[in-house]
């Protein structure tokens, strides 16, 4: 089955092994994630001033884009874009007049006309595939695995595009546990990366992986598990960062859940792009079994 | 002059009737004939050209024009030298853009996902707004190859910019400040150098050139009178079309 894909430019740069590693186990279970045909960046971001709709006409173009090519649903892996589409599609469905003068704007474009259905991938696996379904296909479960799942923020706030519950996300639990791996909770998984500041401000960033991921070491974590991949490089780049910053810290390697899948669906490795990582997660799945 | 002047002078002269049409030229109402391009118009209107001129063949750049239509809303921009008056045109050129163009040596690049984002940081501010698109007299869809170059699609933005002619009027609209054509450039000039594959043909011909192959046609030519040289360029054969049909077949 095809289902229509929004990827994003981070997907097509600095994220590639989240877009290939998707790629692959959609196909594995049965669906073929088909990227749209015109697309331009999310927006990154979306504006939250009242009177600041030019920053809403790239996620907006989007939607249109989608209407085009007469689909209603669309599947957006990064979380940053899926925040971005889906709150500017929530702010038109609310505000007629925003979306009129969007419309009016864009004079030469087709007209949106607020019938796209923006899921996360995440969302797509756990409610058109099923963690179930998904458990059955699992070929090498990741027994004795531990991982910490994080969401950062974009999964989750604001409340109106979660795709969980803002303060006790269960997701990445109910994925992990499908996975046959042992979840390691911690208070840390809904903190906040560091975000953007890891431009201005890259020894913030540092300190704050050090601080999301000395829980998960304490409590003896494999790995972490994220989607986002701007928590990503915050955690893996600026977390490996910390290392020449604080004696002795070792950064946990962080995966995309979809890596995880592809390992437990027993997928090639090489083609999972485990080597886009700076904290190398090779040893400890070698260690544990994961990986030959 | 106000429109409300326009009108009157409208009624009393039927201008369209009379084979002319009536336009604005930095303002100033001039009458000029129908089927006159812009740059003709402007030259029968008594103006001579120092800049905002060149090939007069659509193909320099030189000559972009913007302009609004009596009673429209609407911005439009065109090439002087190719489109024509229209009745109730409000008329003024843009010679020149001021649009930092970054230095760089393309040996020294290579063609990385982000290297057009390196050098021209600006192009993450776009907001997919399209008045790049709107704005361009050649129809390119600049907005697009921006947002390739954004993504790391070095060979998508040189296609969808192959067609620009760099006259900036997308670099004066942006209201993110891209300076759109240096995008498209850089891109193209990295796709012919790094992403391409090599031209043969294009080496060997250089080489023949460097040993001097052609000196002695070129000797030739220069000992010939006007009437041969003008006989022979009509003889000319255009293009090896046979040679580039079979290519294409392949």
């Amino acid at each position: 089955m095809d289902m229509l894909y929004y990827p994003g430019c981070t997907l097509k740069t600095s994220a590639k092994n989240l877009e290939t590693s998707a790629m692959a186990i959609a196909e594995k279970l049965g669906y073929r994630l088909v990227e749209m045909e015109e697309w331009n960046c999310c927006g990154v971001v979306a504006s939250l001033t009242s009177d600041d709709l030019m920053h809403h006409l790239a996620p907006l173009r989007n939607l249109i884009h989608i209407e085009d090519q007469k689909q209603d649903k669309v599947v957006v892996l990064c979380d940053m874009c899926y925040n971005t589409l889906k709150q500017t599609d929530i702010r038109v469905k609310e505000s007629q007049s925003d979306l009129d003068t969007l419309n009016d704007f864009m004079d030469k474009e087709n007209d949106y006309n607020n019938t796209v259905n923006i899921m996360h991938f995440l969302e797509f696996l756990r409610d058109e595939v099923g963690f179930a379904t998904l458990k059955k296909k699992v070929k090498k479960p990741l027994k004795g695995l531990k991982v910490m799942p994080y969401y950062g923020c974009m999964l989750l706030r604001p409340r109106e595009v979660a795709i969980d519950d803002a303060e006790d996300p269960k997701i990445f639990s109910d994925l992990i546990k499908a996975l046959g791996a042992e979840v390691v909770n911690n208070p840390f998984n809904i903190e906040c990366c560091g975000s953007y500041r890891t431009i201005d401000q890259k020894e913030l960033t540092s300190r704050r992986a050090k601080n999301i991921s000395s829980f998960a070491l304490e409590h003896d974590a494999d790995v972490i598990m994220l989607s986002c991949p701007l928590c990503k490089y915050n955690l893996d780049v600026r977390g490996k960062e910390a290392e020449s910053m604080y004696d002795g810290y070792r950064q946990l390697p962080t995966l995309y859940f979809t890596q995880l899948i592809a390992l437990a669906l027993g997928l090639d490795a090489e083609s999972l792009g485990l080597d886009l990582n700076a904290v190398d997660p090779n040893p400890i799945l070698k260690k544990k079994g994961v990986i030959d | 002059m106000t429109e409300t002047d326009v009108e009157c002078a409208k009624q009393d002269e039927p201008i369209q009737e009379a084979g002319n049409v009536e336009i604005f030229i930095m303002g100033k109402r001039y009458e000029v004939p129908v089927g006159f391009t812009i740059m003709k118009a402007i030259e029968y209107a008594g103006y001579q050209y120092v800049r905002s001129c060149g090939c007069r063949a659509g193909f320099c750049g030189a000559c972009a024009t913007v302009y609004r239509k009596e009673k429209e809303q609407k911005l439009h921009f065109a090439l002087a030298c190719q489109a024509l008056v229209e009745d109730g045109m409000y008329l003024v050129q843009i010679p020149f853009v001021p649009a930092y163009k970054a230095k760089y040596d393309i040996n020294d690049l290579a063609p990385e996902d982000n290297i057009i984002l390196s050098i021209y940081p600006e192009i993450a501010r776009c907001v997919s707004c399209n008045t790049c698109t709107k704005s361009c007299p050649q129809d390119i869809n600049v907005m697009m190859y921006i947002q390739n170059a954004l993504r790391g699609n070095i060979t998508k933005a040189a296609e969808i910019s192959f067609d620009c002619i760099q006259c900036g009027l997308c670099a004066m609209r942006c209201p993110a400040d891209i300076k759109h054509y240096h995008v498209g450039q850089l891109a193209r000039r990295l796709r012919g150098k790094y992403i391409d594959p090599e031209s043969k043909e294009l080496n060997a011909r250089m080489e023949e050139m460097d040993k001097g192959k052609y000196l002695d046609e070129v000797d030739k030519m220069m000992s010939m009178d006007k009437d041969t040289i003008l006989d022979l360029y009509k003889k000319r054969k255009i293009e090896a079309k046979g040679d580039l049909d079979e290519e294409v077949d392949q």
